[in-house]
């Protein structure tokens, strides 16, 4: 075939045809690629859409600033402030190792514990840097961003935290925060929650949670593959908690506080006319800092062990016999019953015996022909076994409730006990006996079965003070959203009215008053000679000793008798009502009411002049 | 000497049908790269100079007679199979292939190269032997000996990409010399069979390719990332397309090799719907228009020949836009004057020569 020759090959039909198939086919082959793009880019547009707005975009929160908390007046008791945590972005780092040991340094934390943080982590979401330290200090925080070039994937975040600036106030009813827990983030109040977020753990700030948590806010950014932020796109600014105002009066707190120098025991003051808690305190206590901190583990050991139990809310959940303060009881239940008056005389020789039994008036050798006035003055025990075989156990149990004890007030703070106050039926359903009258005398001066906590016997205290109306106590005055709106204010609420004679408040009330005001009265060494006030004095066997005329120092700490002390000032017009209890502390007398006595001092601003003069009265 | 009809004949609209996609290419390899910091020269200039070179290429190959390559067409050949053999012998081997001859200066890809020798193989068999009522199976031993070796050793590589584009020319070049009925099914029928045994030939990366192919969303970290980033990125364009260097996949880096064989995912985001339909018609018009040179050319030669370089343009187009729109499996073929690579730009720029040297020679005094 001669190549040259003028070629037409191509113009011999089933070669065009070949021209015409080869066309065809291509245009088809792109129509089916068109055909493919219009499935992806029109009809699938929204869904591809979707995926690639969630490859880029990433939503970080923004912890709200937690709601602070208030004294009465305003004074600030809990705020917050910054805290710097050392995060890690981990698809930044390349070399782990390398850099927990460098960080290592820097922090002065272990490598080990560094590593464990780190493996922790692991489980969190990609994009969400690995916490490595909490709350590290100005100086590390300077070392490391000075650093940063040999720390990379190193961040700092902030994040508020509690600070106190009073100091620690009243820590068992402020409560504590805490990372929420897994179990937590299953319960429907904490829907919103994520894992990391920090919950209130006790005390009000549990209580009050859905309160001062506030709103977290977000902050939308656009991230590339490796999760890195590459620009803002929406930033939605968290709401701050709420503002809640207690009806806690911070010096008068301090000064309860203070005044247990170390011992154990509890504290309530309140508001005779409303139930406001004006202090309250339990002690020893904690520091709310190191909550605010994070506990190091031999922080919370130590907190553990410590035979004193500092976690423990004495002022609601530890359950005391009243001692002698129960008395009060005692003659309102009688002289309402109508078994005794006020001038009904007995003659007190140091005992007296109930069949085989001898019961003993804690002055060896009596005090003489005794009535009601000079039995609460000086507590003589035989008075009141007198009455309370005539008026019953049953009728002084009654009273005992009708004046707010042997239940739980409603403080809603958590683990609070309700006390116990035993009658017949009790004792038949407990134990299946029935009741001793023996019993009944023991009853009579707060021993035996019967348990008060400090709230119960302020709040008892405070309605002998404003004439027989128990109110439930409150610690919470109001709430204030951020634009200092009020938004729950809480007002005094009535538990109960007392039915009080007349004539039976104001013998009672007279004695209360020469209990502290009269020679020879059991809280003399402890009147304010410019503000009379009243009161009772109580001490709470914690064992029975065979021998009374022991000597305290000789007996160890443990075995000695609570003591215990409730008041209430002026004792004419009265304002507050105080309960104190120091365990261990021996005597009413001499261990709880000076502790009152400088509570009302302080209230009354009676503390800022010379102390009185400390006369030395017998009991 | 110098014929005035060449200059006269030369072939302006392919040409410039050519400069514009490549122009389309070099404006998304801008946006692709925006937010890139490269210590040299960037991206989009370096590919311009690829096209630079491409163009002096096309002078050169058109200063020269197409003819004259059907009398070189063995030795080119030959030369070639040889190269690929060096290559398995003493080979560059990056990530896990060894596909490169190290000449100093540069890397020579001997594989890339024998896509056009085939194409002058073929078309000098194909020119030289005519059936008026088609190939039979006795008269293809020759043709599928020259296809077979090349393919072989590109496949030893290994390169799948580059092994099927050679087999595909190949095969389309028979298809268009003609093949009668009964041959064709029979031969339908050894591929298939080849295929199934060729399964069993293939490396793990190879499968898992296929497999990932067939269900991306089995392993979407790993080997099915491509395709899902890809399609995500496609169908997230819309219509209208998120706009120039707005294409939060390709800007964010969540499409892998964005500039190279997946640039059409990003023009696809950028651009849509709307700017696929245009860039597709523009890669058809190129292949028709590839047809038409043959078509009109003035020898049996350079109708093959254009006919071969059409059907090399038109599997790159369609394997690259069939990979990354989910339609085939990911092999690594680029998308013909879109895609970053002086390799390809090369290669393509040299077919789309051999195409103009047929157009301006399709008279036949």
């Amino acid at each position: 075939m001669n190549r040259d020759f003028p070629f037409d090959w191509q113009a011999l039909p089933q070669n065009r045809k070949r021209y015409v198939l080869a066309s065809l086919a291509a245009t088809v082959v792109f129509l089916l690629l068109l055909l493919r793009l219009w499935q992806l880019q029109i009809i699938s547009d929204e869904y591809y859409r979707t995926l690639s707005e969630k490859n880029r975009t990433r939503y970080i929160p923004i912890a709200a600033q937690r709601g602070r908390i208030f004294d009465r007046d305003g004074r600030l008791l809990a705020d917050n402030r910054p805290a710097f945590n050392v995060t890690v972005l981990r698809q930044e780092v390349e070399d782990p190792e390398l850099l927990l040991d460098r960080l290592s340094r820097f922090l002065s934390v272990d490598r080990e514990e560094l590593l464990k943080r780190w493996n922790a982590g692991k489980r969190l979401p990609r994009y969400r840097p690995i916490p490595l330290a909490w709350d590290v200090d100005r100086k590390t925080l300077e070392e490391i961003m000075e650093n940063a070039v040999d720390l990379p994937g190193v961040l700092m975040e902030t994040r508020p935290v509690r600070s106190f600036p009073l100091g620690s106030i009243a820590p068992h009813f402020l409560g504590y925060l805490g990372e929420i827990t897994e179990k937590e983030l299953g319960l429907p109040e904490f829907e919103n929650y994520r894992p990391g977020d920090v919950v209130g753990k006790a005390g009000l700030e549990k209580y009050l949670e859905a309160i001062l948590c506030g709103i977290d806010g977000e902050r939308r950014v656009e991230v590339d593959v490796k999760g890195k932020s590459m620009r803002i796109l929406k930033t939605q600014n968290p709401q701050p908690g709420n503002q809640v105002f207690l009806t806690l009066q911070a010096s008068l707190q301090q000064v309860a506080e203070q005044a247990f120098d170390g011992q154990a025991g509890a504290a309530v003051v309140i508001n005779v006319h409303s139930g406001e808690i004006l202090a309250i305190t339990s002690q020893p206590t904690f520091d709310p800092a190191q909550f605010a901190r994070g506990l190091t583990t031999s922080e919370w050991r130590d907190l553990q062990t410590n035979p004193l139990k500092p976690l423990q809310n004495r002022a609601i959940s530890g359950q005391y016999p009243p001692g002698s303060i129960f008395k009060i009881v005692t003659a309102l239940a009688a002289l309402k019953a109508g078994v005794a008056t006020p001038s009904t005389r007995v003659t007190c020789k140091g005992a007296t015996t109930v069949g085989d039994h001898t019961f003993r008036c804690w002055k060896r050798w009596g005090h003489g022909p005794t009535d009601l006035h000079k039995a609460l003055k000086e507590s003589c025990d035989v008075w009141f076994y007198k009455v309370a075989l005539d008026v019953g156990i049953d009728n002084i149990a009654a009273m005992a409730r009708e004046l707010g004890l042997g239940s739980a007030l409603g403080l809603p703070v958590g683990m609070e006990k309700s006390g116990l106050i035993p009658d017949r039926n009790w004792k038949r359903k407990r134990y299946g006996k029935s009741w001793y009258l023996g019993e009944t005398l023991n009853a009579a001066i707060g021993q035996g079965y019967i348990l008060t906590t400090p709230l119960q016997l302020a709040t008892m205290i405070a309605a002998i003070a404003n004439g027989g109306t128990v109110y439930r106590p409150h610690i919470i005055k109001h709430i204030e959203n951020n634009g200092h709106q009020t938004m729950q204010s809480v007002e005094p609420e009535i538990l109960h009215q007392a039915a009080l004679p007349a004539f039976a408040l104001d013998a009672v009330r007279e004695g209360l008053e020469a209990v502290v005001n009269e020679p020879g009265g059991t809280a003399w060494r402890s009147r304010l000679d410019e503000l009379p006030y009243a009161g009772k004095t109580g001490t709470s066997q914690v064992v029975k000793l065979r021998d009374d005329s022991r000597d305290e120092k000789l007996i160890p700490y443990r075995f000695r008798d609570h003591a215990l002390f409730a008041a209430y000032a002026p004792a004419q017009k009265p304002e507050i009502a105080v309960a104190v209890v120091v365990e261990h502390g021996s005597h009413g007398s001499s261990a709880a009411a000076p502790i009152a006595k400088a509570i009302i001092a302080h209230y009354f601003g009676l503390d800022k002049q010379t102390p009185t003069s400390q006369n030395t009265t017998g009991e | 000497m110098f014929d005035r009809r060449l200059l006269t004949h030369f072939d302006w609209g392919l040409l410039l049908v050519v400069l514009i996609i490549a122009g389309l290419g070099i404006l998304n390899l801008i946006s692709v790269t925006s937010s890139w910091t490269t210590p040299t020269a960037p991206f989009s200039l370096k590919q311009l100079s690829w096209l630079g070179g491409g163009l002096v290429i096309v002078s050169i190959i058109c200063a020269i007679d197409y003819r004259r390559l059907e009398y070189l067409a063995f030795f080119l050949y030959a030369g070639n199979l040889l190269l690929l053999l060096l290559v398995l012998l003493i080979g560059r081997t990056s990530m896990g292939a060894t596909r490169w001859l190290d000449l100093k200066f540069f890397n020579l890809q001997p594989s890339e190269l024998m896509k056009i020798v085939i194409i002058i193989t073929l078309a000098c068999f194909f020119s030289r032997n005519e059936q008026v009522r088609g190939f039979a199976f006795r008269d293809l031993w020759m043709p599928f000996t020259l296809l077979a070796l090349p393919a072989l050793l590109i496949m030893k590589q290994p390169d799948l990409g580059t092994a099927m584009i050679v087999l595909m020319i190949g095969a389309s070049m028979a298809l268009f010399a003609g093949i009668q009925p009964a041959t064709l099914s029979g031969l339908g029928l050894l591929a298939g069979g080849a295929a199934t045994g060729g399964w069993f030939l293939l490396h793990d990366y190879q499968k898992q390719r296929i497999l990932t192919f067939l269900n991306p969303e089995s392993d979407p970290l790993g080997s099915g990332y491509h395709i899902i980033q890809s399609k995500i990125a496609v169908g997230s364009g819309g219509f209208w397309g998120k706009g120039f260097m707005k294409g939060t996949q390709s800007q964010l880096s969540f499409l892998p090799e964005r500039h190279t064989d997946f640039a059409f995912s990003v023009f696809a985001e950028e651009w849509g719907f709307f700017g696929c339909v245009v860039l597709l018609a523009l890669f058809l018009l190129l292949v028709i228009w590839g047809l038409n040179v043959s078509r009109q050319a003035s020898t049996r030669f350079g109708m093959f020949l254009a006919f071969g370089v059409s059907a090399m343009l038109f599997f790159h187009i369609v394997i690259n836009l069939g990979m990354v729109i989910g339609l085939l499996p990911v092999v690594g073929v680029p998308l013909p004057l879109f895609s970053y690579g002086g390799t390809s730009m090369i290669t393509t720029m040299t077919g789309v020569g051999l195409l103009l040297n047929v157009s301006m020679r399709r008279f036949k005094f």
